[in-house]
Formats: structure tokens, sequence, C-alpha cells
């Protein structure tokens, strides 16, 4: 029992993470039917991109994970808003030069083109990085015992460590912020309507091509938060994390119903629950054909998802 | 200046390699309304899209208030004060009734939102009873007062009115005909209607044109169209 929570506290982070970043995919493929397979490579740009930050500050600044916890939360705000503004830079530049020019296409082009730019941006950090991964140490440490329990000589104890609390309730908070905004503002109500009938919506005076522009920047912040907790909890980032969240997150987005945005965060979560309780019940080896089973599972018998579009629409 | 708010000067219009409107020429004054008639495929619905740059003409002028629009981006066209209820109605399935009709008011910035949102429930009173249902979920009559109420919402100085009447009930098509007549006699707001019902937009027409196969055959006054013997035979007998 005590283990089992333990691993239930170990998925709902690395789901947190998922989650996040399976937003970006369901959002764009929302409003434009797509799936942007450079999408985990933009986490990966904001996973190193913070990655990079916080070597200056430590070299520079002595930012450690001694520091005082106010230095290290401002410190995180700061490369949390530089990681998100380089990683919408990129989001923004791949449609516009990848994507916008293949609109009205046949479908497999841009599908096709964002493959093509998933391996030019990890070819482009892997040149300008390096292959090698990067370690740091942890900046974010310490935590609480919630329970312990004594089996035989040893004591076995449930924690939350600080990261874990630090990642589940930014999460938990960019989530809502981010359903307000979608739910409750014009410019939510504006990506509602394009995503649901994208020539009425220029009829209605909306502008389309901009308003697909903010959901690709949108994606790529949330991203960004996504490769940076990413990156402090693992300690250690690389060219090719983009790569495996990437597919874990679109598997979350596809579980959780494409273009469903709390579907996505449902599938999220679950995502990374599976994920930990395979490898700690199972085989860590096999943690990935966890995911991807699921995805095929989901492909073949429930091809809507959880969430998925419902409504029969009267013509 | 002239009191023309839309011309069109050899409009022509592609869907790929088929022509739909083979130079069209047209004009909507101020304060009236226009109707054009004619059986499915003539490539009315066409017109009306093409008004609003979507497709966008690939020969011809069209001018609104004498500004040319003719390459204008859609939602410029739409921001000049031109609205539209698109043929099938397009509604936003997946949203409420009341923010269907927010997003009509979304070329003002929601500004005449409290002030307009009144005069649409008084013209379509099912719509304030269904107010916060999905969109998608209305009947069809209810679908299209909404298209229309979003338009409205909008406050455009030329209404575009595709098909109203299609999928209504003989009562409601009488009310939304009595609704723009009114909204034109008091408020003076210009119209153009696309219309298989040609008995009821002629009579309430001031400039009407028959338009068949994407060209444009005869032009004339509502009551003058309505007199004449071909057009009698080609789209009034049996019905009214």
């Amino acid at each position: 029992m005590e283990y089992f929570l333990q691993q239930l506290i170990n998925g709902l982070t690395l789901g947190s993470i998922y989650g996040l970043i399976a937003i970006g995919y369901t959002m764009v493929y929302g409003i434009i039917g797509m799936i942007n397979f450079a999408h985990g490579d933009v986490f990966m740009v904001g996973s190193v991109t913070s990655f990079i930050l916080v070597l200056i500050g430590g070299v520079s600044f002595g930012l450690s994970g001694n520091s005082a916890g106010i230095i290290i939360l401002l410190a995180l705000v700061l490369v949390v808003a530089y990681a998100m503004l380089v990683s919408s830079v990129y989001n923004w530049t791949i449609e516009r030069v990848a994507y916008r020019p293949l609109r009205g296409s046949f479908r497999l082009a841009p599908l096709i083109s964002a493959i093509g730019m998933s391996i030019v941006l990890q070819e482009f950090v892997r040149i300008a990085q390096e292959a090698r991964p990067k370690p740091i140490q942890k900046l974010v440490t310490g935590g609480y015992e919630l329970m312990s329990k004594q089996v035989g000589e040893q004591t076995f104890a449930v924690t939350i460590t600080n990261m874990q609390i630090f990642i589940i309730i930014s999460t938990l908070v960019l989530m809502t912020a981010f359903t307000f905004i979608i739910q409750r503002t014009s410019l939510g109500r504006a990506q509602r309507a394009c995503e649901q009938d994208t020539k009425m919506a220029s009829l209605l005076g909306i502008n389309v091509d901009r308003t697909i522009s903010i959901t690709f920047i949108m994606g790529a912040m949330l991203a960004a938060f996504a490769g940076m907790l990413f990156f402090l909890h693992y300690t250690e980032t690389d060219f090719f994390v983009g790569f495996a969240a990437g597919i874990k997150a679109f598997t979350a987005a596809v579980l959780g119903g494409i273009g469903s945005i709390p579907g996505a965060m449902m599938g999220g979560l679950l995502i990374g629950i599976i994920e930990v309780m395979w490898s700690a019940y199972f085989s860590v080896e096999y943690k990935d054909v966890a995911a991807f089973t699921v995805l095929v599972l989901v492909l073949i018998f429930m091809p809507q998802g959880l969430l998925g579009k419902p409504e029969v629409e009267k013509v | 200046m002239s009191d023309v708010l839309l011309q069109g000067t050899g409009v022509e219009t592609f869907y790929g390699k088929i022509q739909a409107l083979k130079g069209i020429d047209f004009e909507v004054r101020k304060g009236e309304i226009a109707t054009v008639i004619g059986s499915n495929g003539a490539g009315k619905s066409t017109l009306m899209m093409t008004i609003c740059g979507t497709p966008r003409a690939r020969a011809g002028r069209i001018t609104f208030d004498g500004q040319d629009i003719t390459q204008m981006p859609t939602h410029e066209i739409v921001h000049l004060g031109i609205a539209q209820s698109p043929e099938g109605r397009r509604i936003f399935p997946r949203m409420s009734v009341y923010e269907n009709l927010q997003m009509g008011a979304t070329v003002n910035a929601l500004k005449n939102l409290d002030e307009d949102l009144p005069k649409v429930f008084k013209l379509f009173p099912r719509l304030e009873e269904r107010r916060n249902q999905r969109a998608g979920t209305l009947s069809g009559g209810e679908q299209q007062m909404l298209a229309i109420g979003r338009a409205l919402m909008a406050r455009p100085r030329l209404l575009l009115l595709d098909e109203p009447s299609l999928g209504l009930a003989p009562i409601i098509v009488k009310q939304i005909f009595a609704a723009i007549k009114a909204l034109n006699e008091e408020q003076g707001l210009t119209v153009l209607l696309v219309e298989q019902n040609a008995f009821h937009a002629l009579r309430l027409a001031h400039r009407a044109y028959v338009m068949v196969n994407g060209k444009i055959t005869m032009t004339g006054t509502g009551a003058e169209l309505l007199k004449r013997p071909e057009v009698r035979a080609a789209y009034l007998e049996g019905s009214h």
C-alpha cells in the first residue's frame, strides 16, 4: 500500500509534465487539424534553454540548492520566462515557415514537414550544445515524509519532495489559468471558434492566421514550462529528451481525446501513472512499451479517446 | 458621393478549374434590400462568399462604399461592416447560444453587447430561452435564427443573408422576413438576400437579380420581376 502510494505520487509528477506538453499537441490539432510532431522538440528547446540559464546562474551568481528558497524561486521565474520566450519564438517560426505555406495542400504535407522540423531542432541543438547529457546538481531540495512502515529491518517511507510539490502545484495553477483563458476570454473564444469552423470565424472578423500563431505560442509556453520542470526533476537534459516525452505526451493527447484540452490533462496524468506503475511492478526497461501499448489499444478500440467530441452535429 | 454601398463589376470566381461566377455585375444601394434569386447551384452562395473574399474573385472588382475590397483578407472586409448569415448556418455547435452571439459582436470588441443582445432576443425570443444551451443541440430553425442574430450583433452596414428561410416552418419564415423588413425600414439597414423562396424575396426587394449558371440573366425591381412570365414560370410556379 505504501509502495503504491509512493508510485502514485511519482506518477502524478511525471503525468503533470506529460499533461503540459499534451495540451500543445491537442490545441494545435484542434485548430488546424495536424499533429505538430516538432512539439516534443520545442519542449526540449525549453528544457535545454533552462539548463543553460541555471548553469549561468550557478557559475556567475552562485545559484545552488543551498541558496535561500526565495532566491531559487525568483531565479526559476526568470529562467522559465526566458525559456518560454525562446520556445515561443521557435514554435511561432516553425508554424510560419513549415506549416502555414502548406495549409490547404494535401493532409500529409504538413505532417512530413513537422517531422522534418523535429529533426532540424534535434540536430541543431545536438550540434550547438553537443550530444552528451547535461547534468546539474539538484536545485530544489528537501521534502516531506508522509508515512513510514517497518518492513523487517528496514523502514519504507512514503515521501513527497519539494520538487514534486512544486511540479504538481505549478501545473495545477497553470492549467487553471489556461482553462480560464480558453473558456472565459475573447482570445479563447476566438480559438474555439477557429477550432470549430475556421471560415466562419474569419467571416466574423477573427484574424485566423494570428489566432493560429497565438495557439502555437501558448502551446510552446506550456511546453517550455514542462521542459524546465523535467530538467529540474531529473537534474539532466539533452537534445533527445523531446522525442520520448513528445511521443508520450502525444499518446496522452490521443488517450484523452485529441482536440480536448481537459482530455489532454487527464491523459497526461494517466500516462504518467501507467508508466510509473509499470516500472514499479513489472520492468523499468519496458516502461516505454507500456505507454505505446496504451497508444495502440486506444487507437484500435477507442479512437475518439476518453473525452473526445461526442456530440452529433446537426446538418 | 454616391449612394452605392456595394458594387461588383465582371466578378469571376473559380473552384479549382470550375468557374462558378462568370462575370457578374451587381450593385446594392444604401438603405435598400437587394435579392438574388436562382435555382440550386446557380452560384448565389458563391457570390455571397466572394463578396467576403473567401474564395477570392479571380477577375473583376468589388467595392464597398467606394473602397476596393477585392484583394482584402476576409477578416478586414468584415471589419468594414459586412456581416453574413451564411449558407448552412455555420453556427459554432460546441458553444452556447450566448457565446455564438458574443462571437457576432467580436468585430465591435463586444462594445455594444449589452445594448444589442436584448434586441436580438426580442426578435427571436426562442434564443433567449435557450441562451445557455449548446448551439449544436438547437433545432434547424433555431440555428437559423441564431445565425441571423449573430450577424445582427455585428451591427453591420450591409447584411448578407443566405437562404434565411431554408428549413424553417412557414410561420417562422414569415417572422424572419417581417424582421428583415422592419430592420430595413426602421434602421435603414442595407440587405443583400439570397433566396430560393423567390416569392417572398421579390416582394421584399427593391432591387432583384436572377442568376442562372453563374451569370445574371435578369434584373429589375422586385415588383417588376414578379410580373415577368419567365420568372413566374421558372421560380414561382407552385410556390407561396
